[in-house]
């Protein structure tokens, strides 16, 4: 048999109709749902009179929505207040379990699947929303899709998919000292960017990513969307396998074994081809910082905006200066010392205990700039209380940082988390996009370290030099 | 769905790259639970000043000449970022079929077929002389006609496009696509009888 990419395996081991020149049918094996992207999905089921074929392989969370502060007061949005209540009404109908904003259990939805032990090699996982891709991180296919395909899994448990091309993005070299998969993966899209992965599923690969712990692996392919990717993910191993064990929700006992033989057939073959392979060298990454409007605007701590005399592209310059505008930076101006009001921690990019830690690592025995405004948002309530139980919310609260409840907060700012116009975050979340954490809102896109050292300095800082107390 | 069979309408360009599905319809519409009533709000941001109210008239499509347009003409990567769907619905309410583009993001191309929308790829070079022509060509109205697959300027200049058979079949037919999968029921009963998944519950 032709060796193939584990890309190929997954889509061959749920491809369930198939015929020459149309989309295939792929089976999904968990679709998680959300209060922004069904309640129209839903709607059309009942227009339809369809029922929802496997609601034991479906999941909801609320987490867009949602505001941050305390649970046990009401929902003061009252178009917030009715998405969470549609969502909770069209989960009883619908026979789905659900974990609203009092469960314990509630969180970003792209936390919680890998959290319980939902989120496991092999699988084909769905959510209407473009981060899904974060679940790749445990070789799983994973994609984000739109409201009509959460309908269309809804009623059938399929997809009408077009196979993807694959790519392989190999990170070569060694990783320095500071630097974390969030300046990886906004490394590579720096490099190739916002389209560089359009139409294709990535697979990383190399050294770093099989040294990088399973919250790592999460980021770096959290982010894959930004690069335009399809998916992305990483062959599963040991690592892989004992983060799953630990899950409530994960196969048990011989069940788990028998998992695992499966799931250690899963990595590409030798000799399987990829149809595009990009070669990063890791060696060479400094601390990331974007400066633009768009992921790919990226550049580093000793770095500066692109000098617009020499973009000799106009249409490339036309953005340049849009982008510049918005931002309110000139050509050629140095990203060091550049000063900002506002810091965003958590989102499902960054919201995980490991991401936590290493920010608390930096603030620990410092204060946050007077003139800096610092939020810690943990990816769901589970991670908020075991960064308690290792008294973390000590440490932000100290230095100043608000320390609040889980959800996707600022992000992207559909609850009151939002900057004002004008103001200049540091933020651990994915996009840079004009108005995304509110309008006029300036956004930085950096690691958690990045992020903990500008609250304390109240501007962009070489995380490389920092002091630990 | 609506069948998409042929269009002639007014052409509007929107001169930007890497346009981002939050431009098209920012956050905060939606929470929204329907289909509907989202055209209103499109490019919100870019397309009302500071009260949200008034038209900025810097912005492209507030062009009067751009009033009543059908066809969106814009640059790489279009509708980039989410995958909310809402980015098409509030583009096809507010009145455009057809976007052309050098490039769209997978989700949202995946997500305008799925609305009987067509997003028609074309080379960066032939996008930049349809810019033209509607630059140099007030009231410039294009033809397009799937099932031949072309373009016609109303300066008489044919294009040929490539669009995916399937997708094309679809769309020309206006089929519905959970329709389409539940034909095969019989085949995905039997996949669910070999194919074991641990269900989410406990």
């Amino acid at each position: 048999m032709a060796p193939k990419t584990i890309i190929e395996k997954i889509w061959d081991n749920h491809l369930v109709h198939e015929e020459p020149g149309k989309a295939s049918i792929i089976y999904i094996d968990l679709h998680l749902i959300h209060e922004v992207t069904s309640a129209q999905a839903f709607d059309g089921l009942r227009l339809n009179n369809r029922r929802v074929r496997r609601p034991d392989l479906t999941l909801a969370t609320m987490d867009h929505n949602i505001p941050t502060t305390d649970r046990s007061v009401p929902v003061k949005d009252p178009m917030a207040k009715n998405a969470i209540e549609t969502l909770e009404r069209n989960c009883k109908e619908f026979g789905i379990e659900c974990f609203n904003m009092h469960n314990p259990l509630n969180g970003i939805v792209h936390i919680i699947g890998p959290g319980l032990g939902l989120t496991q090699p092999g699988k084909t996982i769905v959510c209407g929303d473009s981060h899904t891709s974060t679940h790749g991180a445990f070789g799983a296919l994973a994609f984000g899709i739109g409201t009509s395909e959460v309908e269309h899994v809804l009623a059938t448990q399929c997809l009408q998919q077009f196979k993807p091309k694959t790519m392989e993005i190999r990170i070569t070299g060694k990783l320095p000292h500071g630097i974390t998969a969030k300046d990886v993966i906004l490394a590579i899209i720096d490099k190739i960017g916002t389209d560089g992965a359009t139409g294709h599923a990535v697979e990383y690969t190399g050294d770093i990513i099989r040294n990088f712990s399973m919250e790592e692996r999460m980021t770096v392919c959290n982010m894959s969307i930004e690069a335009g990717a399809r998916a992305g993910l990483i062959a599963p191993d040991q690592t892989t396998f004992d983060f799953v064990q630990t899950r409530p929700r994960a196969p048990k006992g011989t069940d788990f074994d028998k998992a695992v033989e499966k799931w250690k057939t899963l990595p590409t073959d030798p000799g399987a081809k990829y149809d595009k392979t990009f070669i990063l060298d890791a060696s060479k990454i400094l601390p990331q910082v974007t400066w633009g409007t768009s992921p790919g605007m990226g550049c580093n701590i000793e770095g500066r905006t692109p000098d617009l005399k020499k973009v000799s592209d106009p249409a490339l310059r036309h953005t340049y200066e849009k982008a510049m505008e918005y931002m309110g930076l000139g050509s050629n101006q140095p990203i060091k010392g550049l000063k900002i009001n506002r810091v965003f921690i958590g989102s499902c990019t960054n919201g995980r205990p490991e991401d936590l830690r290493q920010a608390a690592k930096v603030l620990k025995g410092y204060k946050v700039a007077p003139h800096v405004r610092a939020m810690v948002v943990p990816g769901s309530q589970e991670i908020k209380n075991l960064a308690e139980k290792e008294g973390l919310d000590k440490i932000f609260k100290a230095a100043g940082f608000e320390w609040r409840e889980s959800g996707c907060s600022m992000c992207l700012a559909m609850n009151e988390d939002i900057l004002a116009p004008g103001e200049r975050c540091a933020s651990t979340s994915n996009r840079n996009f004009e108005g995304r954490q509110g309008k006029g809102g300036r956004t930085h896109l950096v690691s958690p370290a990045m992020a903990a050292a500008a609250a304390v300095k109240g501007c962009f800082t070489d995380i490389r030099k920092w002091v630990y107390k | 769905m609506e069948p998409f069979k042929t269009h002639k309408g007014l052409v509007a360009t929107l001169d930007r790259q890497h346009v981002d599905t939050d431009q098209i319809i920012p956050k905060q519409f939606l929470k929204r639970v329907e289909r509907t009533g989202f055209g209103q709000f499109l490019f919100y941001d870019w397309r009302f000043l500071e009260d949200g109210k008034t038209p900025n008239p810097e912005f492209e499509l507030n062009q009067p000449r751009f009033q009543g347009a059908t066809i969106l003409l814009t640059r790489d990567n279009f509708g980039c970022g989410s995958s909310r769907e809402h980015a098409p619905w509030a583009i096809l309410e507010y009145g455009f079929k057809v976007i052309i583009a050098p490039s769209f993001a997978d989700i949202f191309f995946n997500n305008c077929f799925k609305n009987g929308m067509l997003p028609i790829v074309l080379p960066a070079h032939v996008v930049s002389e349809l810019f033209d022509e509607v630059n140099k060509t007030p009231g410039a109205e294009f033809t397009i006609n799937l099932e031949t697959q072309t373009l016609a300027t109303s300066l008489g200049k044919k294009i040929s496009f490539e669009v995916n058979a399937f997708r094309k079949d679809c769309l020309l037919k206006g089929l519905d696509d959970i329709g389409l999968t539940l034909q095969h029921e019989d085949k995905i009963k039997a996949f669910e009888s070999q194919h074991s998944i641990s269900p989410r519950a406990v």
